[in-house]
């Protein structure tokens, strides 16, 4: 059993969470070219080593980003993604 | 030197203490300068050398494989062979595949052990009853046999099977592919390996490759553990690495490495004369020759490289497969293992040019490029003889990502992944 660190409840077993992707894959504005969209969409790094990747825990929603070792497994602990600070009008 | 392999010469060699056996291959050093150059010496890389040298008349080849043959994933699966897919286009790539199988033995001069007891995909609701139906109607418009079994079709075939009325997984019934079965896995890759070099073929093995050589703009060769070597054209067939490969090359893959896990256990007498795949928990069971029990299930759901499992999902498979066998409890696994697996998120093959020109792909198999060795092989031989696409080859093009003309068999034919 792998522990992953989750930046809100802590250490926890590998069940409770749930792989959410590359980080950093971010989705193209506007009108792009059809193979910028399938790079988004389907093309990956899938990195041997260390990688960035977005995580779930799924037992509080917590979303957020784990540096991991694809080949060691060792994981890093997880750290929130930094809050957005574009005004959402309900301050 | 006795080369051929017939009860015959079994019987000479027998009488004279089995002293004049060649040796199955060749392993020559690398020459400088290859036509082609084949990266992996798994199923598919050898098999591509086998068919291009016989197909196509190019002997001039080498296959590198950078550990020993078939140590990937071609040694590592649970030896299962089939052509139960939904699209027109999987039934015609893989149906290739298991006609080629059905002749291989014949065909290599070596026995690969084809054993077609059947393939049966069970059902445990009335929906995946219609799902299983909607399948065996798709697979009998497109050429390959298909039934479809109620709950007394599967006690027939499986007695065994957990039929009381508290079972988690109750048998519905299911779609069998009678011609469905296993092969043994090191066979096809040595009896490929054995072929190809008795028609020329250079296998190197324990010798990495690197590094691509690029030269305005093209693939001319690859650099490796042993010096550079130089080719015309040059294919991958590098299974879980092929991402690792690709970004040498200089581009990227619409591929995610996972760690597949499978685990045998001790052998016992006959008892389980069909494969068997069970929807509810994604386990999956067949019966070696030798009588072990092989065990298969999911993915583990974490990108990985590391040709080891999680426990979490070992354990989740072996429940799978003791509640569907309750008499398998007093079994003892003997060997658990795990493979690295190149998942698509169409889970259909990538057979096709790469982005760098003389580059040419053959990966994305995902959990079952085992059952496609035969048909991956003649299609990646046919690139790399023509520089075209063969027709089967077509639709698995790397371009159907950006015109979206995706084969999606996790619809099609409920592929777990």
């Amino acid at each position: 059993m792998h522990i992953y660190t989750c930046p809100f409840c802590g250490p926890r077993p590998e069940t409770e969470f749930h792989f959410g992707g590359e980080a950093g894959n971010d989705r193209p504005d506007g009108d792009v070219p059809a193979q910028a969209w399938a790079d988004y969409l389907h093309y990956r790094q899938n990195p041997k080593g260390a990688a960035r990747e977005i995580w779930i825990h799924l037992t509080c929603h917590e979303v957020f980003v784990m540096t991991r070792d694809t080949v060691t497994m060792a994981a890093q602990p997880g750290e929130p993604i930094p809050s957005d600070t574009t005004d959402r009008g309900d301050a | 030197m006795t080369r051929h392999y017939s009860a015959l010469n079994l019987a000479r060699e027998g009488l004279s203490g089995h002293k004049g056996w060649a040796r199955a291959w060749t392993s020559p050093e690398p020459k400088k300068r290859y036509d082609v150059v084949i990266v992996g010496g798994g199923g598919h890389g050898l098999a591509t050398a086998y068919y291009l040298a016989k197909t196509h008349g190019i002997t001039n080849v080498a296959v590198i494989e950078k550990g020993w043959l078939g140590g990937g994933n071609t040694g590592r699966n649970t030896t299962v062979v089939r052509s139960n897919y939904f699209f027109p286009e999987s039934v015609a790539l893989y149906e290739m595949s298991l006609n080629l199988y059905e002749e291989l033995s014949k065909e290599l001069n070596y026995n690969v052990m084809l054993s077609q007891r059947g393939m049966l995909m069970l059902c445990h609701t009335p929906a995946e009853m219609e799902m299983s139906a909607r399948l065996v109607n798709a697979m009998q418009l497109n050429g390959t046999d298909a039934e479809l079994l109620d709950t007394e079709g599967v006690r027939k075939i499986m007695p065994i099977y957990n039929f009381s009325p508290d079972s988690r997984f109750p048998a519905l019934g299911g779609a069998l592919q009678p011609r469905g079965g296993t092969a043994r896995h090191d066979a096809v890759a040595w009896g490929y390996a054995r072929a190809a070099s008795a028609l020329g073929v250079d296998i190197i093995q324990q010798c990495e490759v690197t590094d691509f050589l690029i030269e305005g703009g093209a693939c001319r060769g690859v650099k490796t553990t042993q010096g550079e070597i130089r080719a015309d054209r040059v294919g991958l067939a590098v299974a879980g690495h092929s991402s690792q490969m690709a970004e040498k090359a200089g581009f990227r893959l619409p591929v995610t490495s996972y760690a597949l896990q499978a685990c045998v256990s001790e052998p016992v007498k006959p008892i389980l004369d069909i494969a068997v795949h069970c929807a509810g928990s994604g386990s999956y069971a067949s019966q070696s020759d030798k009588g072990e029990i092989v065990i298969g299930g999911g993915l583990d759901r974490v990108p990985s490289y590391g040709q080891r499992g999680t426990l979490p999902t070992l354990e989740h498979v072996i429940a799978g497969i003791l509640e569907m066998f309750p008499a398998f409890r007093q079994l003892k696994l003997m060997r658990q293992w795990g493979g690295i697996v190149d998942v698509v998120p169409d889970s259909s093959p990538l057979i096709g040019p790469s982005p760098l020109p003389n580059l040419f792909l053959n990966c994305g198999w995902g959990t079952g490029g085992f059952k496609a060795i035969p048909a991956g092989g003649t299609l990646l031989a046919h690139l790399l003889a023509t520089g075209q696409h063969h027709d089967i080859s077509r639709p698995f093009d790397l371009d159907r990502f950006a015109t979206g003309r995706l084969i999606d068999e996790a619809a099609g034919s409920g592929i777990a992944h």
